[in-house]
């Protein structure tokens, strides 16, 4: 998600200023995703080159307030009407590391599992903790994002818990460069070759 | 290894084989685990690593072959079948996916059999009956049948019955087991809200994000606790004794 879409969506509310702006975009994420003020204003000053939104008069404080233009609301809709696509997240690094240990000699992989599972459960407990002390009706949008990492957090101890298992089944091939996998182009090739051969 | 004064639970050296010869099945080998009051502790691993085993020989339901389980301090070896019985209705309470709730009895006697068993009479059997459904948010359903409840509130009925009297043990298997995602979370914050208020809980589950309400997570393989996401104090207690 761009921080651009969660300001927009914080000015639907009505017209803010930039600390205002900050303050509500941390509640809304239960402080996970925390904003430095120069962030807010870097992205109000490209929102306002792209028409999204306007800056109304300065308050007597000193404040100028924001407030969401009509483009910035077509915008913000087809940003809900869009699901979040899966190849915009950054590359799962746990996965690599576990493909990597697995074919690195030396590494035991079974610690390498067992290592990430008890530090994704120790996050688990702490998610739990906080969601355990969340239970005022307004705190429902921070525990539905504390959910979402629970359910993350989860789905990573399944997996690890999957490649467990595989582990124990796992024959390791001999070192050496990859073997050739069916539907690399030499590979079936070779068996199309092979194929003409055996028919002469 | 050292003893545990305050343990509710203290598993030392715990040992279960099933059959013997070649065909033995070492389920548990040499296990020590240690529960104190407000600490609830969960039970991972895969199918077969010893969970269910464990959470049996700390009900009583199964003795180890070596090794000593204790409730509250006392050797759960040293009771004949009576005393074994009798701490189990007092001090132990379980719950299991499959709820054993008995349909010719309503809520309220079911909650209030282990009582009654144990010589309560039935006015204060039912009172207290009546306050642990309350307690898991079912004070009026008491008079309602099993078969005219849902799974949900079943399984409610069926940990009422775990918590009713003075249980100082809470031994949960798989607890949520077909239940849907709130229901069941619902279950765990029982669980863990009789946990805080001075209980020891000990809860076996595959699912991480039901062991997540747990204090510590312990995790077996092959009958061995292998990790815990115990503070590094507590891991030295925990493991001291154990196949490790």
């Amino acid at each position: 998600m761009s921080i651009r879409h969660g300001l927009l969506a914080l000015l639907e509310r009505g017209q803010m200023y930039g600390y205002q702006l900050r303050a509500a975009f941390e509640e809304s994420t239960g402080s996970t995703w925390p904003l430095n003020i120069g962030q807010v204003y870097t992205t109000l000053s490209r929102l306002e080159r792209d028409g999204l939104v306007r800056p109304l008069p300065e308050s007597e404080a000193g404040q100028r307030p924001y407030e969401i233009t009509d483009a910035g609301r077509a915008d913000l809709a087809l940003w809900f009407a869009t699901p979040v696509s899966r190849t915009d997240r950054p590359r799962d690094e746990l996965a690599i590391k576990l493909a990597l240990a697995l074919t690195t000699p030396g590494v035991d992989v079974r610690s390498v599992v067992q290592a990430q599972r008890s530090a994704t459960m120790r996050a688990l407990q702490e998610l739990t903790r906080l969601k355990y002390g969340s239970n005022r009706p307004e705190d429902l949008p921070w525990r539905l994002v504390l959910d979402s990492m629970v359910f993350q957090a989860e789905a990573e101890v399944r997996w690890l818990d999957h490649c467990e298992t595989s582990l124990v089944r796992h024959q390791p091939a001999p070192p050496g460069p990859p073997a050739p996998r069916p539907g690399d182009a030499d590979a079936s090739d070779a068996a199309r070759w092979a194929d003409e051969e055996a028919r002469r | 290894m050292s003893g545990a004064d305050d343990a509710v639970l203290e598993l030392r050296a715990v040992h279960r084989t099933h059959g013997s010869g070649p065909a033995a099945v070492h389920a548990l080998r040499g296990v020590s685990l240690v529960v104190r009051p407000g600490e609830l502790v969960a039970v991972m691993g895969p199918s077969g690593s010893g969970k269910s085993t464990l959470l049996a020989l700390a009900g009583g339901l199964d003795r180890p072959t070596d090794g000593e389980v204790r409730v509250e301090g006392q050797p759960l070896g040293a009771l004949d079948r009576r005393g074994l019985a009798q701490l189990r209705r007092r001090r132990i309470g379980y719950i299991f996916q499959q709820l054993n709730l008995l349909g010719s009895l309503s809520a309220v006697e079911n909650v209030a059999l282990p009582l009654e068993l144990d010589g309560t009479g039935g006015r204060r059997a039912r009172a207290a009956a009546l306050a642990a459904l309350a307690e898991v948010g079912l004070p009026a359903l008491g008079d309602r049948f099993p078969d005219q409840l849902s799974g949900g509130q079943q399984q409610r009925v069926a940990i009422a019955r775990a918590l009713v009297g003075e249980r100082r043990l809470v031994l949960a298997d798989e607890p949520t087991g077909a239940l849907d995602s709130q229901t069941g979370e619902a279950v765990l914050h029982l669980l863990r809200r009789r946990v805080d208020a001075g209980a020891a809980g000990v809860l076996v589950t595959h699912e991480a994000r039901h062991a997540g309400w747990a204090d510590r997570v312990v995790f077996l393989r092959d009958g061995v606790l292998v990790d815990t996401t115990a503070p590094l104090g507590s891991v030295e207690q925990l493991l001291s004794g154990s196949d490790r």
